[in-house]
């Protein structure tokens, strides 16, 4: 089995300060490996954001370690924390967070130009025709379906080769068929060894697409099945 | 190819084009007010100096604690031979000053300003002849007057006739361009005649403006110099133009006022553009968010406020130039032009640049409390 790409380990976390303060994770294990979709489901509150914004390195753990590639990153501070994300991670956002003043393919090289790259513009409609949005190149987001927006989103998170893709509940803006189409992606770029996706959502239409699921609530993981299983009892 | 951060600044700006446009104008009225106060310090510092500038004496000699060319004080004639009597001085040409009233052909009279030397050697004479000779003015109640007071003296040209103190002058040599800052007219004439229209005895002066003789040390006449004349002061034309500039411009608060206006239109200006590129980048927030998401470094989001604010000052400054340059040339035959000289142009460039960058504190600020977590927020 491949190496972790990310991974948390014993993590907890408070969020908000004193009367308002609440314990969001308790305690959370989880890997993230290449080659594999995960599914990281439950209900509202119940942490996954939380988690996911851990394994991104956006947020600290108040406690435990997360490492990326094997690296602890709990010593970083926030510019290093940026680096990790620059260049071991990419996200996709529920609602897309495309630049609205940007061409699609100009949002796609952004996630090169923060890293400093050259050649952009060649690298980003390679992955713009990779996600079927060839056409659509010079278009704004706002001339764009949602679908299309997240292909575009998707494309800004692969461009630069992260190991680690998270996403924040992609479909949750989308139709089904939208929805399924985006699934496929995420599941072909998971095909990839050297690359894991972790997709936080509560849509069941997903599930098909899982290497495995993992439940949270109320702040700790409470199951994990693998996509095989997930299959039958959706089926069943 | 157009670098993605330019284009983003750049789009950030246009995108909404009212506050943009709001932002321009105000960075022009800044900038203009900037100007305008900054070329009247610099045109009222000219024209103090107007008459020291147009001299060609090595040295002043004059009453001890005069302030400036227009000083009312005077000297004893007879020091002018003992100048004479220092070696290496070769002229000490006796320069009168003061003001008279001039009556016109009409019957009312209006202040002039007399300035009355030799027509030859180290004299003040007047230049930018427009009419007449210089010659002329050796005729007996001859006058060289500036044209752009023609109206105000009551006289058409060349050859027309007043009165200074009961006495008739005729102008027989026309002058452009030397104006007053006091807008009070300058009339040249000859030294007696001077001394005759301001009521001055017949032994005194207000300067004498030596002329070292060539091959002469300045530094060593001027110390031999002030060994045979100890009530007097010397000063070279640049010592004398300094303090003249020094008691105008800060002796009586006038360059106080013009860089006090100058100072409040920068800070108009930076207020302005702050306000526009913070309330730009609070509309903007979720994008920087999403920039700080995918691992872009505070310095490139820094760079693209920073870019927006520079775009900024270089629209602005084209638009303050060209409005500039409209207002110093209505001003330009004035008695007070507002002068704009290329070191001016690019300091106010430069300034501009601060300005607007300065502006954009506030902005980077704001940026730098952005949580990325954000994004994930529904």
């Amino acid at each position: 089995m491949s190496q972790p790409v990310v991974d948390a380990v014993d993590v907890v976390k408070f969020l908000g300060r004193g009367a308002g303060r609440v314990q969001a994770l308790k305690g959370v294990s989880l890997s993230l490996r290449g080659g594999e979709l995960v599914l990281l489901m439950g209900p509202s509150g119940s942490g996954k954001t939380t988690l996911l914004s851990i394994l991104g390195c956006l947020m600290t753990p108040t406690s435990g370690m997360v490492r990326v590639r094997g690296r602890p990153v709990a010593d970083l501070d926030p510019e290093g924390l940026a680096r990790i994300r620059r260049d071991h991670i990419g996200f996709i956002f529920q609602s897309y967070h495309l630049f609205p003043t940007l061409t699609a393919e100009d949002n796609v090289r952004l996630a090169l130009d923060v890293r400093g790259e050259r050649a952009q513009r060649k690298a980003a409609r390679d992955v713009l025709g990779m996600v079927g949005l060839a056409h659509k190149t010079r278009a704004f987001p706002g001339e764009l379906s949602g679908g299309e927006q997240q292909r575009v989103a998707i494309a800004r998170a692969i461009v630069g080769k992260a190991p680690a893709i998270l996403a924040d509940e992609p479909t949750g803006a989308l139709d089904a068929q939208n929805g399924q189409a985006i699934m496929s992606l995420l599941a072909g770029i998971a095909r990839d060894q050297s690359r894991g996706v972790l997709v936080v959502t509560h849509d069941p239409r997903i599930l098909p697409f899982a290497s495995r699921i993992v439940h949270i609530d109320d702040g700790r993981i409470v199951g994990e099945e693998t996509g095989s299983e997930a299959k039958k009892v959706s089926m069943s | 190819m157009m670098p993605l951060k330019f284009r983003l600044a750049y789009r950030n700006l246009f995108h909404d084009r009212l506050r943009f446009i709001a932002t321009i104008v105000g960075i022009i009225f800044s900038i203009v007010l900037v100007t305008v106060q900054m070329g009247l310090y610099v045109g009222f510092r000219r024209m103090v100096t107007t008459m020291i500038d147009h001299s060609s004496a090595d040295l002043w000699i004059m009453p001890a604690g005069t302030k400036c060319f227009e000083d009312p004080s005077l000297l004893d004639d007879r020091q002018r031979f003992r100048a004479l009597a220092v070696e290496g001085v070769a002229d000490a040409a006796p320069l009168v000053i003061g003001y008279a009233q001039w009556r016109l052909p009409s019957g009312t009279t209006t202040p002039v300003f007399v300035v009355g030397s030799e027509l030859r050697g180290s004299g003040l004479r007047p230049w930018n002849l427009a009419g007449g000779r210089i010659d002329d003015l050796t005729v007996p109640g001859a006058v060289a007057i500036d044209q752009s007071y023609f109206e105000r003296l009551g006289v058409s040209g060349i050859g027309d006739s007043a009165e200074i103190r009961d006495q008739k002058v005729q102008v027989m040599a026309v002058t452009k361009g030397i104006r007053s800052f006091t807008t009070t007219p300058y009339v040249f004439a000859g030294v007696d005649r001077a001394r005759s229209y301001t009521g001055m005895a017949a032994n005194k002066v207000s300067y004498f403006l030596v002329r070292v003789a060539p091959g002469s040390d300045v530094g060593r006449v001027r110390r031999q110099l002030r060994d045979g004349l100890p009530d007097v002061e010397i000063l070279t034309a640049a010592e004398f133009r300094s303090r003249s500039r020094s008691f105008w411009l800060f002796g009586t608060g006038a360059g106080a006022a013009l860089f006090a206006g100058a100072l409040l239109g920068f800070i108009v200006g930076t207020v302005i553009v702050a306000q526009t590129l913070y309330s730009s980048t609070k509309d903007h927030l979720s994008e920087f968010a999403t920039l700080r998401a995918i691992g872009s470094s505070g310095a490139y989001i820094y760079l693209v406020i920073i870019l927006q604010a520079l775009l900024s000052a270089v629209i602005g400054f084209c638009g303050a130039v060209a409005i500039s340059s409209v207002v110093v040339g209505m001003t330009a035959d004035s008695a007070l032009p507002i002068v704009m000289t290329p070191t001016m142009a690019l300091a106010l460039f430069l300034l501009t640049g601060v300005m607007c960058v300065a502006s954009a504190i506030a902005a980077i600020v704001q940026v730098m409390r952005i949580d990325p977590t954000t994004v994930l927020a529904r």
